[in-house]
């Protein structure tokens, strides 16, 4: 497995340094729906110049470099123990050449380890196994202050201010917009939203996190959800929050929804909150060469 | 984009409102929690002795930050060879856990200016009345590019703390913020949240068609 180290800590450098396309792509979009000189306009103008800026210099987008959360897809046969042990090196790696800040605090303690490994949380993995011989290896950094305006809603439940919300999908478009409202610019609007529907409180917050690894213009398969991907995004929009809570027409660049089989007693609404520093990438590995998205 | 120059007037001050887009250049110091806790328990509430090199170093926040604008943020920082320090990496960070501390700081020293993300509560509105003085909000995440406005490196006090919490003494030139807060009162944050407000309760009175 040591031969997938160095390729690893490229995949990391990347998703901390250049922001993906798409991302950067949906932000100029933003930029265009302001008014030139307004706070809206300066604040999106910064965030586009520094993820030039970090593009060039390879340096972090945002000093925040967050959680690393891993979804490895493995072909049959390969041990998930070694490849633990890789990716945690090509983590602690990436740490000593200043391409992670280091986030990787014990609770009990308050000690920070210093190369952003700890229990077998952090980084968090998360392996499936797949048909075929291609190895890909899809990363996430996830950071602080957008994870912190995340929220989960167990419905029926009241929002906004005592407006029910019930267990359909009127029930879900409510709780999203409601944690939309209450999250106003602390996680770094614009931002993108990972909603899983359904599942436990557990595997909802995974599913929602999961849900991100979408491209922004990927439409949802569901014509269904797709219909309600956009008009949450509309309707958050039009709380007028804007980018940082400055105010503004744009406060979510996209939204992603999944849905999960429930038990019959729950109905969970779970939203991941990404901010705008929305940075994913993926490695391929097959035959021996390395590709990267 | 207004250039605003620091220190600060009280007319400039005054002049400036909620919404304002500004950039800033001038000097100013960055400081977060062990910072603003030091300050509070040393110089204003003499919950402890001064020890050590404290007093000089007040001494220079108080020259330094009498018209002055202070930061929050932990910056990454890198050394030269020649040991001249630079600012990597310069983003916000949240500013209110501060709050307990803030408003005083801002009156015990004639601070013009408190920049960080996410915005602060009532102690520190009521102290931007007061002194006068502004929160301004700089763009979360923005690290890279809010460094490259550092120019300078001039110095640093309490590097003990640990370098994110340490005092930096920097040279700063064009750093983009809006005036979240102002002297008049008002708090672009309120004014957001309520808007807001109302604009969900309408649209959560929409039915799905
Ligand atoms: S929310 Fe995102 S952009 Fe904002 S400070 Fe955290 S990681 Fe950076």
């Amino acid at each position: 497995m040591e031969h997938l180290k160095e390729p690893l800590i490229e995949l990391i450098r990347l998703a901390a340094t250049n922001l993906p396309p798409d991302v950067e792509k949906s932000l100029r979009q933003a930029l265009e729906r302001e008014e030139p000189g307004s706070a809206a306009y300066g604040a999106l103008e910064t965030i586009l110049k520094n993820v030039e800026l970090s593009r060039r210099r390879s340096t972090p987008i945002c000093q925040d470099t967050g959680t690393p959360i891993f979804y490895v897809y493995h072909p049959e046969g390969w041990s998930t123990r070694k490849l633990r042990q890789v990716i945690q090196e090509a983590v602690a790696e990436a740490t000593r050449r200043s391409y992670l800040r280091p986030n990787s605090v014990d609770s009990l303690t308050d000690k920070n380890t210093g190369n952003n490994l700890g229990d077998d949380h952090f980084p968090t993995i998360h392996f499936e196994e797949v048909d075929g011989d291609t190895l890909t290896v899809d990363l996430m950094l996830k950071g602080g202050g957008c994870e912190n305006v995340g929220a989960q809603y167990s419905l029926p439940a009241r929002v906004g201010g005592g407006v029910p919300a019930g267990r359909d999908l009127e029930g879900v478009r409510r709780a999203v917009l409601d944690a939309v409202q209450k999250a106003q610019g602390q996680g770094c609007s614009p931002g993108i939203l990972g909603v899983a529907i359904g599942g436990d409180r557990g595997s909802a917050y995974y599913a929602s996190k999961e849900v991100l690894f979408r491209k922004m213009d990927e439409p949802n398969p569901d014509p269904q959800l797709a219909e309600m991907e956009e008009r949450i995004t509309e309707e958050a929009n039009q709380l007028g929050i804007g980018p940082m809570g400055f105010g503004g027409n744009t406060t979510v660049l996209g939204t992603k929804i999944t849905g999960l089989h429930r038990l019959p007693a729950s109905y969970f609404v779970t939203i991941s909150y990404m901010c705008w520093a929305y940075r994913r990438r993926r490695m391929i590995w097959k035959d021996g060469q390395v590709t990267y998205e | 984009m207004r250039k605003v120059q620091i220190p600060i007037s009280d007319d400039v001050v005054r002049s400036l409102e909620v919404g304002d887009p500004i950039t800033l250049s001038g000097v100013m110091v960055t400081a977060r929690d062990a910072a603003h806790k030091w300050l509070m328990d040393t110089f204003i509430t003499h919950k402890r002795e001064p020890q050590g090199d404290d007093l000089e170093v007040y001494e220079a926040l108080k020259k330094l930050l009498n018209g002055g604008v202070i930061y929050h943020c932990g910056p990454v920082v890198s050394q030269t060879e020649t040991g001249e320090y630079r600012f990597v990496a310069a983003g916000p960070t949240t500013s209110i856990r501060e709050e307990p501390y803030q408003g005083d700081i801002m009156r015990h020293f004639n601070v013009k200016g408190v920049i960080g993300k996410g915005g602060m509560g009532a102690k520190t509105l009521q102290a931007c009345q007061e002194v006068p003085g502004l929160y301004l909000h700089a763009v979360g995440g923005a690290a890279s590019w809010l460094a490259q406005t550092v120019k300078r490196v001039l110095g640093v006090y309490k590097l003990e703390f640990g370098a994110p919490e340490a005092f930096w003494v920097i040279e700063v030139e064009d750093f983009p913020v809006v005036v979240t807060m102002d002297a008049g009162g008002n708090s672009l944050h309120a004014e957001i949240e309520a808007r807001s407000a109302k604009v969900l309760e309408d649209l959560l009175s929409e039915e799905t068609s």
